[in-house]
Parts: C-alpha cells; sequence; structure tokens
C-alpha cells in the first residue's frame, strides 16, 4: 500500500495553519533564505533537477518553463499564479490557499527571484471569498514581515505581489486567457507562439503556475531536489494533491506520491458508500477521459495515464458507483463546456452546442442510432481544430463514454424500453 | 443609488495596484455591484472614464463574466451547482425543490427581493458535494431538507452561517470583499474534516 506524504497538507490540524506564525513555527520562508544564498540560476537548475511538473492539468516541467524566460533582455518580468480552479471535480488549490496560503506566498517569493520578476500577481477565482480573504492576509503579513517589498531580507530583490480576483469565467485558466483577463479584456485565449515566456502580461516575458505547482517549490528548496524525486517515478516525480470525490465514503484531500492507485486512494477514503463497486471514475477532472474499474490499479502518474488514453490532469479524481448513469454525468459536462466556451472559434462555440442537442435528445429517450455516431464525430471535428485547449477538453468525455459504455447509451435510442 | 466621491477614490485605489489602469477591471466591477447590487450603466461609465476606456469596451468586458449582472440581484445570491457530480449526488433534487419553493428560476429573483438564484458550475469544491453557495461563501454537504432551511431562514432574515466561512451577509458586502477589500472575516474557520481526510489517514497509518 503506497503510504501518503502529508507535506502541504501536513499542518492543517492546527488551528492555526493559515497564519504567518503557524506557517514560521514549521519553518516556512527558511526556503528564501536559502534561495538568496543559492542565487537565480541555482533555484531554477533545482527545480528543474526535481522533476516538478505543473499542477494545473498539463504536467510541463516548471524548471524548463522558467528557464523560457530570456534573462538581461531588460523588460519587466512578471510571475502569475492560476488560482483559476473551475474545472469540475478539480478541487485541491482553493482549500490549499485555504488552510496553506503561506506555502503559496514563499513560493511566489522563490519562483519570482528565480525569474527576476518584481512583480506578481495572484488570480483567484473570483467566486471563492473565503480563499481570497487567507491570501490577501497571508500577502498583507508577508509585506509586513518584509518578506515582500523592498530589499527582501536584505537581498536587494524587490517584489510586488497583488492579490486579483476574477469574475467566473472558465476559460481564465487557460494561462493566455488568464493574461487577457488580468489586463481587464474578455478572457479570450491568445493565439500562441509568442508564448507567455516571451509575450504574456503587458506583451513582456511572463510564468503562469498553478498554486499547487508554486507552493510545492519551498519544499523542493529546502530538503532538495533528490528528497522530491525519492518519491513518485522517473517520469512523474514527487507529491501530488490529490483531491478524491464522489461515491467513497470519506471524500477529501489526500496527498501521496505520484504513483499511487486509484484503488488505494478509495481505501484511504474509506471505500465505497453502501458497498456499491465503481462503475467509472474520471481521474484528472472532467477534462480528462474517464476510466473503469480494470484500470483501478493503474498507477497514477502522466505516463501511465497516457499509457492508458486518458490524462492525470489535475489528479483530482471523481468517483461514481453502479447507481448512476454515466449519460447523466456526460450531459452536465457538456453543458459545462458550451456554457463556459468563450465563443472565440466555431469548433468549440459550435460543437458544444451541437453536442448538448443531441446529449439532451438522448436522456428524452428520443435519440437515434446514428446520434451515437455523430457524437463521435463532432468530438473528432472539435478536438485540434479548437483554438485552444478548452475545446479540446470538451471533445473528451463523449468518446470515452462511448468506448466503455456504448450499451447505456444504446438504450436511449428510440423505440427502446 | 449613485457612485459616490467615496467610491470613486477606492476605484482609483483599485486602479493604483496595478502597472497598467485596465488591469483593475475586474475588481473594479466588482465594487460597482457592491454598491450598486449590479453592474448599473452609471457604474460602467465611472469605470470607463476612470480607466479611460469607452463605454463599449467596458460593457464588453462585463458581459463576458458570469459573476457580473447587468440586472438588480436580490440581498442574497443563491447558488446550486449543477455540474455532474453534485447533480447527481443530491443538486437536481435540491434545484427542483428550492425553486418550488420560492417560485422562480434560474436568474430571477424572488418577489420579496431577498433571494436571486442561480444554476452555477462547479465550485471547486467536488469533495463536498451537493455544493450550494450563498453570496459565494461555501455551503457544503447540503440536502433538500437543509436547502429549504436555509432559503427560510434567508428570507425571514435569521442568521445563516457558511459551512467554511463566516456568517451570510449581503450579495453587496461580499461583492466589497471580492473587489479587494478587506472585511475582517479571515479568521472565520475554514478547515473541516473533508480537509483533513488524508492527514488523518496518514497519522492512522503512522506514516
Amino acid at each position: 500500500m503506497t503510504k501518503l506524504v502529508p507535506n502541504l497538507t501536513a499542518h492543517w490540524d492546527e488551528t492555526d495553519s493559515y497564519t504567518i506564525a503557524g506557517y514560521q513555527r514549521h519553518g516556512g520562508y527558511s526556503a528564501v533564505k536559502k534561495s538568496f544564498e543559492l542565487g537565480p540560476d541555482a533555484v531554477i537548475a533545482e527545480v528543474k533537477e526535481s522533476g516538478l511538473r505543473g499542477r494545473g492539468g498539463a504536467g510541463f516541467p516548471t524548471g524548463m518553463k522558467w528557464g523560457f524566460v530570456p534573462q538581461g533582455d531588460g523588460k519587466p518580468h512578471y510571475l502569475v499564479v492560476n488560482a483559476d480552479e473551475s474545472e469540475p471535480g478539480a478541487c485541491k488549490d482553493i482549500p490549499l490557499m485555504m488552510a496553506n496560503p503561506h506555502s503559496l506566498v514563499e513560493g511566489v517569493i522563490i519562483a519570482a527571484y528565480a525569474i527576476r520578476a518584481n512583480q506578481a500577481f495572484i488570480y483567484i477565482r473570483g467566486e471563492t471569498p473565503h480563499p481570497i480573504r487567507r491570501v490577501r492576509q497571508a500577502v498583507a503579513d508577508a509585506y509586513a514581515a518584509k518578506l515582500l517589498g523592498k530589499n527582501i531580507l536584505g537581498s536587494g530583490f524587490d517584489l510586488e505581489v497583488v492579490v486579483h480576483s476574477g469574475a467566473g469565467a472558465y476559460i481564465c485558466g487557460e494561462e493566455t486567457a488568464l493574461l487577457d483577463s488580468l489586463e481587464g479584456r474578455r478572457g479570450q485565449p491568445r493565439l500562441k507562439p509568442p508564448f507567455p515566456a516571451v509575450a504574456g502580461l503587458y506583451a513582456s516575458p511572463t510564468v503562469v503556475n498553478n498554486v499547487e505547482t508554486i507552493a510545492s517549490v519551498p519544499a523542493i528548496i529546502n530538503n532538495g531536489a533528490a528528497w522530491y524525486k525519492s518519491f513518485g517515478t522517473e517520469k512523474s516525480p514527487g507529491i501530488k494533491l490529490f483531491a478524491v470525490s464522489g461515491d467513497v465514503k470519506r471524500p477529501g484531500i489526500f496527498e501521496a506520491p505520484l504513483g499511487i492507485t486509484m484503488r488505494e486512494l478509495i481505501d484511504y477514503a474509506g471505500g465505497m458508500v453502501s458497498e456499491r463497486p465503481v462503475k467509472f471514475f474520471v481521474p484528472g477532472g472532467s477534462s480528462v477521459p474517464l476510466l473503469t474499474p480494470e484500470h483501478l490499479d493503474v498507477p497514477l502518474t502522466y505516463e501511465d495515464m497516457a499509457a492508458h488514453g486518458t490524462m492525470l490532469g489535475t489528479g483530482t479524481p471523481m468517483v461514481f458507483d453502479t447507481s448512476r448513469s454515466v449519460t447523466q454525468a456526460v450531459v452536465r459536462w457538456i453543458e459545462f463546456y458550451k456554457h463556459e466556451s468563450c465563443g472565440k472559434c466555431t469548433p468549440c462555440r459550435e460543437g458544444t452546442y451541437f453536442m448538448v442537442d443531441i446529449l439532451k435528445r438522448l436522456e428524452k429517450g428520443k435519440g437515434q442510432i446514428s446520434d451515437l455516431d455523430l457524437l463521435v464525430d463532432i468530438s473528432a471535428q472539435i478536438s485540434g481544430r479548437s483554438f485552444c485547449a478548452l475545446g479540446d477538453a470538451a471533445a473528451t468525455p463523449v468518446p470515452a463514454a462511448l468506448k466503455y459504455f456504448r450499451e447505456e447509451f444504446e438504450t436511449k435510442l428510440v423505440g427502446v424500453k | 443609488m449613485a457612485i459616490t466621491e467615496t467610491t470613486k477614490s477606492e476605484l482609483r485605489e483599485l486602479i493604483s495596484r496595478y502597472p497598467e489602469p485596465r488591469s483593475a477591471l475586474l475588481p473594479m466591477l466588482h465594487l460597482v455591484q457592491s454598491v450598486e447590487g449590479y453592474v448599473t450603466q452609471e457604474g460602467i461609465d465611472v469605470c470607463a472614464q476612470e480607466v479611460g476606456l469607452t463605454t463599449a469596451e467596458v460593457s464588453a468586458v462585463a458581459s463576458f463574466y458570469t459573476m457580473f449582472k447587468r440586472y438588480p440581484v436580490g440581498k442574497h445570491h443563491v447558488g446550486v451547482c449543477v455540474n455532474s457530480l453534485c447533480a447527481l449526488k443530491g443538486g437536481d433534487s435540491i434545484w427542483r425543490r428550492i425553486t418550488n419553493e420560492l417560485g422562480i428560476g434560474h436568474d430571477e429573483t424572488s418577489a420579496d427581493g431577498q433571494i436571486t438564484l442561480e444554476r452555477i458550475e462547479c465550485q471547486a469544491a467536488c469533495t463536498h458535494a451537493p455544493v450550494m453557495t450563498v453570496n459565494w461563501e461555501f455551503m457544503d454537504d447540503m440536502d433538500e431538507a437543509k436547502a429549504v432551511t436555509l432559503i427560510s431562514n434567508l428570507r425571514s432574515n435569521k442568521e445563516v452561517k457558511s459551512t467554511r466561512g463566516p456568517k451570510v451577509r449581503t450579495f453587496k458586502d461580499v461583492s466589497r470583499t471580492i473587489a479587494g477589500f478587506d472585511d475582517g472575516l479571515v479568521d472565520e474557520p475554514g478547515i473541516d474534516e473533508a480537509m483533513l481526510a488524508g492527514l488523518k489517514a496518514a497519522k492512522q497509518a503512522g506514516s
């Protein structure tokens, strides 16, 4: 049985875990000092060496992303934290900001120092007032402790941090849409290249990182890349927050090495409610294809998920038991993408509408057999032809659901039942 | 109601936080909602003046984001998550029940002006499904009975507390918090059993 490794969550059971006193009691902000001793290039090298990969869903190597920022270019650099957690199933960054916001602030200082940014933004989802309060207070307390502002700890490094609220648009989790939104525009994605590392916020070099990614940095600096790599696999090193939801007895946040299995996580979550077995689960938010009971022992790593036709995504599995309808789940996911499509490109804007119409027809028992092929065809037309990853995400639930549960869709056709 | 000089100076304070004025637009529109109860035409005009944009440009931004309302919102904004997981775990039945109780549907306000109802998308609280929100504060692990009590308490101005957050205030009050002005409520409890499930399991297993 893979052991849980509470790292970011280690002190959440202390009543002041979210305060600067609570954080510093356990060595909080010591990694800032250590980073200043190492120097920015050595910090980037350490994070590269740790193998830390982006925890927002794409899994891009973090140190490499930081390394893309051109140095000595005379332009201001920006660090932007993507705290716009809105993916159906994803519920790890919001709790992290509620319970341990200082790990994020400390990570921001180190990351900004590494990429030579003197201005950082934490773009938090607008619909989450309590995490906003906690992060705002954490930033204010860090300023008061001279950990932010001018000449931090006598290092000569200056950093200003702004906590920014979004206004309810899932698309702003896409990094270029987030940047447009942070510039006060409609949150629509930009054409890449240029990538944000070259031309991001205000057309300057910008790194956009997920909350959990940034919050993981202080422990890597303190304990070293070798420590971090001692967890997980070669291609998926380290520790991750797994938020397990759905038909388990004790849904919650479980921090474990990558490579833990769904069966183990369900075990830690107290097993299934009502002892009904798993029917399907979605390993990493609604944007990744679902899996079935035969995949319960597949390690939850980037590479193993890819080998089984899905993705680790945000690492926040939703578990559904045999009492649940896969078609009902799928129609709501597609309705979500339809609602959140920004309208910029045709395949995503129109395709999600077509799919919702067809899925609703099926739900009413009025579907034709050709509708099933049409759904697969529309998904294929959206995937890879949309402007950004939201379209690709919208195209994932249906083909996977049809692959494993075609009979269930067929019960929804005209004349059946 | 009108945008006063006090509000204008607060709008300018928001602008001063950013390297480029336009970046403050989303927080500014939240602040307009906190004063007016929704994004009024006057609010759009003032934001446009302060940032140096046309009203069309500000309207285009305001209409893009779901949280910005172009019509008056009730004293409380109540959300019911109807995304897949919440819907299947009871969100759909909660929605049916309270729309019946209130006699209103999505994006509608009760006749007494107390409640505006919205079918909302995933709130990043799936471990607490089914989820509702009151003025965007978490109301976790709901069921039909709890939802009915919640609605009745809100309508009769009884005290309601968020499961992970403070006592419920009003839509306007919380819009001000979201805009980026402190409200002194940061220490209200925000951690619960689900957030500690892994830590507890790890301690039990001795890891």
